[in-house]
C-alpha cells in the first residue's frame, strides 16, 4: 500500500486494537473463577502487546503485535471436597487480578471513545472541506 | 510560484498544515496505550513561517515536527497525555474550520468579481 495513511486509518485501526484488548479483558474476567487440578492447567490472564505502526514521519497508528500470557501465578487453595482436588486436597485458582482487569476495561473503553471522537471530528471537517465554495 | 500567491494564498497552505497536524494528533491519541511511544506535534508558527519563505506545505510541516515534553513522565516510556492531546485536537479542529471560512471568503470574493457585481 503506497497511499498515505489518513486519519480514518489511524483512528480505525486504533479502535480495532482497543477492541482486541477489550476481548482479552472479557475472557480474563470470564475465567477469573475457573479452577484447575494442576498449576500448569490453571488459566493465566491474557494481555495484548501494542506496537506502533509508523507511516510518514509523525503519522502512526497502533496494532496488536501478539497476545501474551501475563505472569500472574495461579493461587493454590486447599479444598479437599472439590471434585478437581489433587492427592493433597489442593486446587489451583486462575491467575487473574480482577481489580486490575476492571481498571483495564474502563481505560480501554475511554480510549475507544477518544478514537471515535477523533473519527467524528475528522469526518465533519472533511465534509465541510468538500462543501467549500458551494 | 512562491507560497501565498495563488488563488488560495496563505490560507491554502495553512489548511494543508492544519490537516497534517490533525493526522499527527490523531496518531498520538491512537497510541495512548502503546509502551514507549513518544508523542509528536507540529510547531504551527514555525511551519507557517517556513512555508512563507518558499517551502512547500508538506516540507514545512515535516521540518517543524518535534517531540512533546510530558508534564509527568510515565514508567512505560509513553509520553501521550490524553488531556493535552484532546485539547490540542479540539483547538486544531476549530482552527481548521476557521481557515475553511477564510477560504470561503476568498472564493465568494472571486465569484463576485467574475459576475461583475
Amino acid at each position: 500500500m503506497n497511499r498515505a495513511m489518513s486519519v480514518f486509518d489511524i483512528a480505525g485501526r486504533a479502535m480495532s486494537a482497543q477492541l482486541v484488548r477489550l476481548n482479552t479483558t472479557a475472557s480474563n474476567l470470564a475465567n477469573a473463577g475457573s479452577v484447575s487440578a494442576t498449576r500448569d492447567g490453571a488459566f493465566r490472564a491474557l494481555r495484548p502487546v501494542f506496537r506502533t505502526v509508523e507511516d510518514s514521519p509523525g503519522v502512526a497508528t497502533v496494532a496488536v503485535d501478539r497476545v501474551v500470557q501475563a505472569d500472574v501465578e495461579p493461587t493454590r487453595r486447599h479444598d479437599p471436597s472439590h471434585p478437581l482436588a489433587d492427592a493433597n486436597g489442593d486446587v489451583w485458582d486462575a491467575g487473574v487480578d480482577t481489580a486490575a482487569e476492571l481498571i483495564d476495561m474502563v481505560e480501554t473503553a475511554r480510549q475507544y471513545q477518544n478514537n471515535v471522537q477523533v473519527l467524528q471530528t475528522a469526518k465533519t471537517l472533511t465534509l465541510d472541506t468538500l462543501r467549500l465554495g458551494q | 510560484m512562491a507560497q501565498g500567491d495563488g488563488l488560495f494564498g496563505i490560507d491554502g497552505t495553512a489548511l494543508r498544515l492544519r490537516s497534517q497536524r490533525l493526522n499527527l494528533l490523531a496518531s498520538n491519541i491512537a497510541n495512548a496505550a502503546t509502551p514507549g511511544y513518544r508523542a509528536r506535534d507540529i510547531d504551527f508558527d514555525r511551519a507557517l513561517s517556513l512555508a512563507s519563505r518558499g517551502y512547500s506545505a508538506e516540507r514545512a510541516g515535516n521540518e517543524s515536527i518535534a517531540y512533546r515534553v510530558p508534564t509527568t513522565p510515565s514508567i512505560d516510556g509513553n509520553t501521550v497525555e490524553l488531556s493535552t492531546e484532546q485539547t490540542l485536537f479540539a483547538e486544531n479542529a476549530v482552527q481548521y474550520r476557521a481557515t475553511l471560512s477564510f477560504l470561503e471568503g476568498r472564493i465568494s470574493t472571486i465569484r463576485r468579481a467574475w459576475k461583475g457585481e
